[in-house]
């Protein structure tokens, strides 16, 4: 066999030799940790989890509904006010502000907000709204899950748009569209699909935060459907009862986890299919 | 250039004397200079576009005459850096004026792309919805506009049957015509085509050169292209442009069996471009 070739040869198969094992390797603790979660929390799943509030301390029964309705509501409120602000950023930086000088810097401190950690973004409604309400609250928890929700939404936004081929835009405006309804009836149209999809992972990414909702959630151990006051949910509650002596408490936390898994699994698939119906068009 | 000679031979219409080029002026261009930034592209342009015509642009990549076109329905002004001298009177008004209205303008003056761009909805929404922009029709009256706008542009027969289906399932040149047909749709006065079969094939280019020799009789057509022998076949006067100025312009198959510039001569001669 001609020499280079077969030193060639031998290269690849050294390196693919690693690449498998360095996809080896990471899927494998990824399989672990899912087979931990699912061995434990299936362990505890009844229909006592939905139907019941989290129980006092040393209780050997009761559920987690509180925390799963709170959990619900904040992150339906969280998604509701950063989406859409996210999407009219994004759409700023896309489509008005294209060419402006403004937009790079938007687009440069979206960025940081978007790798920012979140308890920062805890800490820092802590002090503009749990601080001066007096109080942690439901309330506040939202608006921290809408920060973590807007510089995600706004650069999907932007990317889909950008992916919008700009001859669909002057093949609209020559047949006399103005502006904005180039942007809503053509744009948004074209690019629907990725605009759903980054929603709905900006939805699970938030799903699952802890840290921002410590400082201003907070949670509880009761039903409670108020705004203003401190509301239960999922990922406080697991942080609480892991820490905790008590078992049961332990298993709800574990069910827990499996809870908020599922629903970003759910979340994920949801997002993938309707990305792909795009390309199938 | 035995080619071009060829194409003008068979070509359907009358004979050059009887083509009457001085049909009243649709579009006068005074004196035109255009600039992207520094860049010098438009030199002193000058030309009156006829009434019912098929006017054609040729010239090397480069030479200006998408620039051109893209004028004379203000596409530059979706662009920032970009700035424009002179005058470009359409039916005696100037439509470089500031204080025009870019959309009334647009509906007046339609454009078809190199490439076609059907909007993401059904075949029947592609063309209902340009007419909706500036007409409220019933729906009887819509449905007869759109098959007219589709029978014009000889689409027809081809989606009948499939009207809801997604202007993106048509191929390529089904969606050219569709693109066609969009613009027919909202009655404009002008159609400007910008290379409007670089991205077919030939039977499809075809199709659509004898749609732009129908659609004269009622419109006003002007035609960038980088294909000699279709100016050729489908104009009744080209203009040649070279290195942003206009070289020459004239009555096609004048312009193609005896150009009187030397550089004309070389470009349809296949010497350079």
């Amino acid at each position: 066999m001609n020499p280079i070739y077969a030193s060639r040869r031998r290269r690849d198969i050294v390196v693919r030799a690693l690449c498998f094992a360095a996809a080896a390797f990471g899927v494998t603790w990824l399989a672990l940790i899912l087979f931990t979660l699912f061995y434990n929390g299936l362990a505890g799943m009844s229909w006592q989890i939905f139907t019941q509030n989290t129980p006092p301390p040393g209780a050997s029964e009761g559920g987690l509904s509180n925390a799963i309705v709170g959990s619900l509501i904040m992150t339906v409120i969280g998604v509701g006010v950063g989406a859409p602000v996210g999407m009219f950023a994004g759409t700023y930086l896309a489509e008005y502000g294209r060419h402006d000088r403004l937009s790079p810097v938007i687009r440069f401190i979206n960025d940081i907000l978007l790798s920012a950690p979140s308890i920062i973004i805890g800490l820092f409604i802590y002090g503009a709204v749990v601080v001066p309400m007096g109080g942690f609250s439901a309330l506040a928890g939202s608006l921290a899950l809408a920060v973590i929700v807007i510089p995600v939404v706004v650069r999907t936004t932007e990317d889909m748009l950008m992916l919008v081929p700009n001859p669909l835009r002057e093949a609209a405006s020559a047949l006399g569209l103005p502006r904005s309804l180039v942007i809503r009836r053509i744009a948004y149209r074209a690019a629907r699909a990725g605009l759903i999809t980054g929603v709905l992972l900006a939805t699970a990414r938030v799903a699952g935060e802890t840290a921002p909702l410590l400082f201003t959630a907070l949670s509880n151990q009761f039903f409670s459907v108020d705004l203003t006051h401190t509301i239960a949910n999922l990922p406080v509650t697991i942080n609480n009862f892991v820490q905790s002596p008590y078992a049961y408490w332990k298993q709800l936390a574990w069910s827990g986890a499996l809870l908020i898994t599922l629903a970003v699994l759910a979340l994920n698939i949801g997002a993938r299919l309707i990305g792909s119906e795009r390309t199938a068009k | 250039m035995t080619d071009v000679s060829a194409a003008i031979s068979t070509r359907a219409t009358a004979p050059a004397s009887l083509i009457d080029l001085d049909a009243p002026a649709k579009i006068a261009v005074r004196n035109l200079n255009f600039y992207y930034g520094q860049h010098h592209a438009l030199k002193n342009i000058n030309l009156s576009i006829a009434a019912n015509r098929v006017t054609a642009f040729i010239g090397p990549s480069g030479c200006g005459k998408s620039t051109l076109l893209r004028i004379f329905n203000r596409m530059y002004d979706l662009y920032p850096g970009q700035r424009v001298e002179g005058q470009v009177l359409l039916d005696n008004a100037n439509i470089l004026d500031s204080r025009l209205d870019l959309n009334l303008l647009r509906a007046r003056v339609g454009m078809v792309f190199q490439k076609p761009t059907p909007f993401p909805m059904t075949i029947y929404e592609n063309i209902a919805f340009g007419i909706r922009l500036y007409e409220k029709l019933p729906k009887s009256e819509m449905d007869g506009r759109v098959e007219r706008a589709l029978r014009n542009s000889a689409l027809w027969n081809e989606v009948k049957d499939k009207l809801n289906a997604s202007g993106l399932s048509l191929s390529g040149g089904q969606q050219q015509r569709l693109c066609i047909a969009r613009t027919v749709a909202v009655r404009p006065e002008v159609i400007l085509f910008d290379e409007p079969c670089s991205a077919l094939d030939p039977i499809s280019t075809a199709k659509v050169e004898e749609l732009i020799d129908e659609l004269k009789d009622h419109y006003t057509i002007a035609i960038v292209t980088h294909n000699m022998q279709q100016a050729a076949r489908v104009s009744d006067s080209t203009a040649f442009m070279y290195l942003g100025e206009m070289v020459e312009f004239g009555p096609t198959n004048k312009l193609f069996t005896s150009p009187a510039d030397r550089r004309t001569q070389d470009y349809i001669t296949g010497r350079f471009g």
